[in-house]
C-alpha cells in the first residue's frame, strides 16, 4: 500500500495509510464499547426489575406480537448480510456492487422501522405507553418503561444509522471509496452489526419470557 | 461465506423462537440468552470480521462485554442477597 | 530522548501555534490540538470561578446556625450547582482536556491527535452541556445536589432538572470521544522507539483515565436519560409508588460516579509524577509499578460503587464486598505514594512553584485518601454518612489533591503552553495561601462531621459554629491565593519573562520543541532512544557539554521515511 505522492485521503497527523486504517477501525471499536456499555445500563435495569417482578414481566411480554418481533429479526439479520457483503465490496474496490448491497442494506433498515412503527401503534390504542394514562399495574408500566427504553433507543440508533448511510451514497457515487481506502464504510459496517446485535439481545429478552407453552407439548 | 453465517442465524432465530415455546423451567432463559450469544458471536468474528483481527482488537471487542458482566454481577447480588437473614456460609453449617 | 530538533530552532522568528492564524473562526473551528487545550483551559477556568462563587455563598451561609442568608430552598440550589460546575465542568474535563489535549500527542512524538475533528466536537459538548446545565440551575430549578437522587429528582422536581440533565448527558460525549481519541493515539501513534515501558508516567495515567472515561461515562448517560424521561413523562422506573427502586439508579448512577473520581484523579498522579521526577533531578523509582497501579485503579475503581450506599438501602452483604474490595483499591494509590516518596529521597530536590504544589498533593492527598478508608468501613460509616466528614473526605482528595496536582501541572507546563514565565514571588506566595487556607477551610470539617453535623444542611446546631467559622474563614484565605493565581498567571501573557523550550532543565519530548510549540509539534518525527526520566544522564552530560545536543545518539532524519 505505498504510493509516491501523498493519498488524497491521508489524514495530516498520519504517517500512511495503513495508520490512519488501523486507528479508525480501533477508534470505532472503543465507541463501540462504550455503545455496549450504554446499552448495557438499560439491560442492568431490566435485569434488576425481572428478578423482582417476573410476573408482571411475563405478562407483558405476552403482549408483544412475537411474530413480528422474529420477522424483525430476521429483517436485521438480513440488513447484516447485506451490510457484509457492501463492505466487501468496498474491499475489492466495486463502486456498483457497493451502492447495490447498502441500498439493500437502508431498504431492510427502513422495513425494520415501519414494523416497528407498526408496533409502537399498536401499543398506543392498547393504552399501553408508559406515562400517565398507562393502563396497568405499576409493575407492568415498568416492564413497557422498559420495552420502549430499549426498543426506542434501539431504534434511534437505526434511524442514526439510515442517515449515516444517506450521507455515504453521495460519496460512494463519486468514488470516494477505492479499494486503499474504504474505512468509513468498514466502521460504519461495524456500527451497523453492533446495533443488530443488539436487537438480537433484545428480541428474546423482551418478547419471549415466559410464553404459553404449546398445549401438544 | 457470509451466505452461510447469515444461514446459521435465520436458523437459530428459528430455534430461539421455536423453543421459547417448550416448557422448560429456569432453563428457558439461559437457553435463550445461550442461543443469542452464540448468535451475537458469529455476527462479532465474522461479520464483524474479528476473527482476522489482532489479538490487541479482540480485547477491545471484549472490553465492554466484560465491564457489562462485571456491572450485572455486582448488581444483582445486592439484590439477590436483600432478603437473607443469615450469610450463605451459616446454611451449610 | 534524542531528537532532531536542536537549540537555533528555538529562536523567535518560528511560527508558534498560537501565531500560525489569527481570528476567532481560527480558533472555534481549530484542529490542532493545542488550541483545544487552550479553549478547555478558558472554559474550565470560567467553570471553576462559577463554582468558587457558588461556595463562597455557602460558606457565607454557614457562618451562623440560623438560616439567615438564604432559604433552605435556595441553598440546596447553591450546593447543586457548586457540586455540578465543580464535578462535571471543572475536575472532569481540567488535566485530561487542558493539559492531556496540549501535551499528549507531544509526549509521545505524534503531530496531531488521532481524531483532531472529534477533539473539537469533545469541546463543543462541553460547551452545549455547560451552558444548558447552567442554564437550568440559574433559572432555579435544580436543587436535587449534583447527585440527583430519585424519586426527588424524578418525580417531585421542577422540569429544570431534565433541561439540568439533558447538559450533563451531552457532556458525557465530551468525555467519551476525549477518551476514545486519546487511547487510539497512544495505541497507534506513538514515535519511533517510543515503547510502551518508555512512555512518560504522565501518558500511562492518561491512558487509564480513557478507559474509564470509555466505560464509565455511558452508564451514568443512560441512566440521567432515564431520570429526565421519567421527570418529563412520568414512566415510572424509579417511582416507589409504581414498584420503582430508588436504589437502582443510585447504583447505575455510582457505577459510574465512582469510577469518575479516578478520572478526576488519575491524570492528576501523572501529572505529579511528571514534577516530581523534574524537581528530584531523578527517575521515578518503580516506573513499572507507578505504570500499572494507574492500570489497577482503573479496573478496581469499577467495583467499589456500593461504598456510596452502605446507609441507603442496599443489603448488607452486598455492602461487605464493596468494602472490602474498596480497601483493596487504595493499595495501589498507596504503591504510587511510597514510589514517589522513594524518588524523593537522596533526590535533588529544588523547591520552585510547581514542587510546592506537588508536595502538597503528596500530603494532603494521602490524608484524603486514609480517611477514605474510615469510610469504606461499613460500621465507622453508619455514622459519618451524609456528614461533613464525607464533605471533608472528598475535598481533601479532590482540591488538596486534584487541584494542587492541576495547579502543578499548570505551573509546570505554563512556559511551554504559554512562551511566558510567570512571577515566581507571587506564585509561591500563592502557592502557600492556597495551602494553608484549604487545610484552614476542611480540616474542620472533618471534626464536624465526627461530631455528627450532617452535610447540605443550611442550619447546624449552636455548638458548631466554631469549627464552621474557621471553615469560612479558611475559605476565605483560599478565595484570595486563587484570586492572586488567576492575576498573576494572567499578566504573565502580556509583561512575562518570555521562556526558552526548557526552563525546568526537564527531560521529555516537550521540552525539546519551541516554546510555544509550532502548529505541527515536531518539524521531524523523533525517534526515542531513552527512558521516560533520564535525569541522571542529562545532569551529568550537562558538566561535560550543551544540555540541549549532547545527550546520546542523534539520528537525522527526514520526515516520512522508515523508521
Amino acid at each position: 500500500m505505498s504510493s509516491n505522492a501523498q493519498p488524497v485521503a491521508l489524514n495530516h497527523q498520519f504517517e500512511d495509510l495503513q495508520q490512519q486504517y488501523e486507528a479508525a477501525n480501533m477508534g470505532m471499536w472503543a465507541f463501540i464499547a462504550q455503545e455496549i456499555m450504554f446499552f448495557g445500563g438499560l439491560f442492568a435495569g431490566y435485569t434488576v426489575y425481572r428478578f423482582k417482578y417476573l410476573g408482571a414481566f411475563i405478562e407483558g411480554s405476552n403482549h408483544l406480537p412475537i411474530e413480528l418481533g422474529a420477522l424483525n429479526t430476521a429483517v436485521l439479520i438480513a440488513s447484516s448480510f447485506t451490510m457484509a457483503m457492501a463492505v466487501r465490496a468496498a474491499q475489492q474496490g466495486a463502486k456498483n456492487p457497493l451502492l447495490r448491497w447498502i441500498l439493500a442494506t437502508m431498504v431492510l433498515g427502513t422495513t425494520f422501522l415501519v414494523i416497528k412503527a407498526f408496533e409502537y401503534a399498536d401499543k398506543y390504542h392498547h393504552g399501553l405507553l408508559p406515562g400517565s394514562s398507562f393502563e396497568g399495574s405499576g409493575q407492568l408500566k415498568i416492564f413497557f418503561s422498559f420495552y420502549f427504553a430499549m426498543t426506542g433507543m434501539h431504534a434511534l440508533h437505526m434511524i442514526i444509522g439510515l442517515g449515516l448511510i444517506v450521507w455515504l451514497i453521495p460519496k460512494i457515487r463519486r468514488g470516494t471509496y477505492t479499494s486503499e481506502y474504504y474505512s468509513p464504510i468498514e466502521n460504519f459496517g461495524l456500527y451497523w452489526h453492533f446495533v443488530d446485535i443488539i436487537w438480537i439481545f433484545l428480541f428474546p429478552l423482551l418478547y419471549l419470557i415466559g410464553r404459553d407453552p404449546w398445549p401438544i407439548m | 461465506m457470509y451466505v452461510t453465517i447469515v444461514g446459521c442465524l435465520f436458523c437459530l432465530t428459528v430455534i430461539t423462537v421455536l423453543a421459547a415455546f417448550i416448557e422448560l423451567g429456569v432453563l428457558n432463559t439461559p437457553l435463550a440468552l445461550g442461543i443469542a450469544l452464540l448468535k451475537a458471536t458469529l455476527v462479532v468474528l465474522f461479520f464483524m470480521h474479528v476473527r482476522y483481527n489482532t489479538p490487541l482488537m479482540w480485547v477491545f471487542a471484549a472490553a465492554g462485554f466484560f465491564t457489562l458482566i462485571i456491572f450485572l454481577a455486582l448488581l444483582m447480588q445486592d439484590y439477590m442477597s436483600r432478603d437473607w437473614q443469615r450469610p450463605p456460609a451459616e446454611f451449610l453449617l | 530522548m534524542t531528537t532532531n530538533t536542536t537549540a537555533s530552532q528555538t529562536s523567535s522568528g518560528d511560527v508558534s501555534y498560537l501565531s500560525a492564524s489569527y481570528g476567532i473562526k481560527s480558533w472555534l473551528l481549530t484542529l490542532d490540538h493545542k488550541r483545544v487545550g487552550i479553549l478547555y483551559l478558558i472554559m474550565t477556568t470560567v467553570f471553576f470561578m462559577v463554582g468558587g462563587l457558588f461556595a463562597s455563598l455557602i460558606r457565607l451561609e454557614l457562618l451562623t446556625p440560623q438560616g439567615d442568608v438564604f432559604e433552605a430552598d435556595t441553598y440546596n440550589k447553591l450546593f447543586t450547582m457548586h457540586g455540578v460546575a465543580m464535578i462535571f465542568f471543572f475536575l472532569i474535563p481540567s488535566v485530561p482536556a487542558v493539559l492531556g489535549n496540549f501535551l499528549l500527542p507531544i509526549q509521545i512524538g505524534a503531530r496531531d491527535v488521532a481524531f483532531p475533528k472529534l477533539n473539537l466536537l469533545s469541546w463543543y459538548c462541553f460547551m452545549v452541556g455547560g451552558t444548558l446545565a447552567t442554564f437550568a440551575i440559574v433559572m432555579g430549578g435544580v436543587d436535587t445536589g449534583w447527585t440527583f437522587y430519585t424519586p426527588y429528582s424524578s418525580t417531585y422536581s421542577s422540569y429544570y432538572v431534565a433541561l439540568a440533565l439533558s447538559g450533563v448527558f451531552i457532556n458525557g460525549f465530551s468525555s467519551i470521544l476525549t477518551g476514545v481519541n486519546f487511547l487510539t493515539t497512544i495505541h497507534k501513534m506513538r514515535a519511533p522507539g517510543m515503547t510502551w515501558f518508555r512512555l512518560p508516567l504522565f501518558i500511562w495515567a492518561q491512558y487509564a483515565t480513557s478507559v474509564i472515561m470509555i466505560l464509565g461515562t455511558p452508564v451514568v448517560a443512560i441512566t440521567l436519560l432515564l431520570v429526565a424521561l421519567e421527570n418529563l413523562f412520568r414512566i415510572g422506573i424509579f417511582d416507589p409508588a409504581l414498584g420503582g427502586d430508588p436504589i437502582l439508579f443510585q447504583h447505575m448512577f455510582w457505577f459510574y460516579s465512582h469510577p469518575a473520581v479516578y478520572i478526576m484523579i488519575v491524570p492528576g498522579f501523572g501529572v505529579i509524577s511528571e514534577v516530581i521526577a523534574c524537581f528530584a533531578r531523578k527517575r521515578i523509582f518503580g516506573y513499572t509499578f507507578v505504570a500499572f497501579s494507574s492500570l489497577a485503579i482503573a479496573l478496581l475503581g469499577f467495583l467499589v460503587w456500593g461504598h456510596h450506599m452502605f446507609t441507603t438501602g442496599q443489603s448488607m452483604y452486598a455492602g461487605m464486598v464493596f468494602s472490602f474490595i474498596s480497601f483493596l483499591v487504595g493499595v495501589p494509590t498507596a504503591v504510587k505514594i511510597f514510589n514517589w516518596t522513594a524518588t524523593l529521597y537522596r533526590g535533588s530536590i529544588s523547591l520552585e512553584t510547581p514542587m510546592y504544589y506537588a508536595l502538597g498533593f503528596i500530603g494532603l492527598f494521602m490524608l484524603g485518601g486514609l480517611t477514605g478508608l474510615f469510610l469504606s468501613t461499613i460500621a465507622v460509616d453508619i455514622h459519618l454518612h451524609d456528614t461533613y466528614f464525607v464533605v471533608a473526605h472528598f475535598h481533601f482528595v479532590m482540591v488538596g489533591g486534584m487541584v494542587m496536582a492541576y495547579l502543578a501541572g499548570i505551573h509546570f507546563w505554563w512556559p511551554k503552553m504559554t512562551g511566558r514565565m510567570y512571577h515566581e514571588g507571587w506564585s509561591k506566595a500563592s502557592a502557600l495561601l492556597i495551602f494553608f487556607g484549604f487545610n484552614l477551610t476542611f480540616f474542620p470539617q472533618f471534626v464536624l462531621g465526627y461530631l455528627g453535623m450532617p452535610r447540605r444542611y443550611h442550619v447546624y446546631p449552636e455548638e458548631f459554629q466554631i469549627l464552621n467559622v474557621m471553615s469560612t474563614a479558611g475559605a476565605s484565605i483560599l478565595a484570595v491565593g486563587y484570586l492572586i493565581l488567576f492575576a498573576y498567571l494572567f499578566l504573565s501573557l502580556f509583561v512575562g519573562r518570555k521562556a526558552g523550550p526548557n526552563p525546568w532543565r526537564a527531560v521529555g519530548l516537550e521540552w525539546e520543541i519551541p516554546s510555544p510549540p509550532g502548529p505541527h509539534n515536531f518539524d521531524v518525527t523523533p525517534i526515542v532512544t531513552k527512558e521516560a526520566y533520564a535525569y541522571e544522564e542529562a545532569d551529568v552530560t550537562r558538566f561535560g557539554g550543551n544540555a540541549n545536543d549532547a545527550e546520546g545518539e542523534q539520528i537525522h532524519q527526514e520526515e516520512g521515511a522508515e523508521a
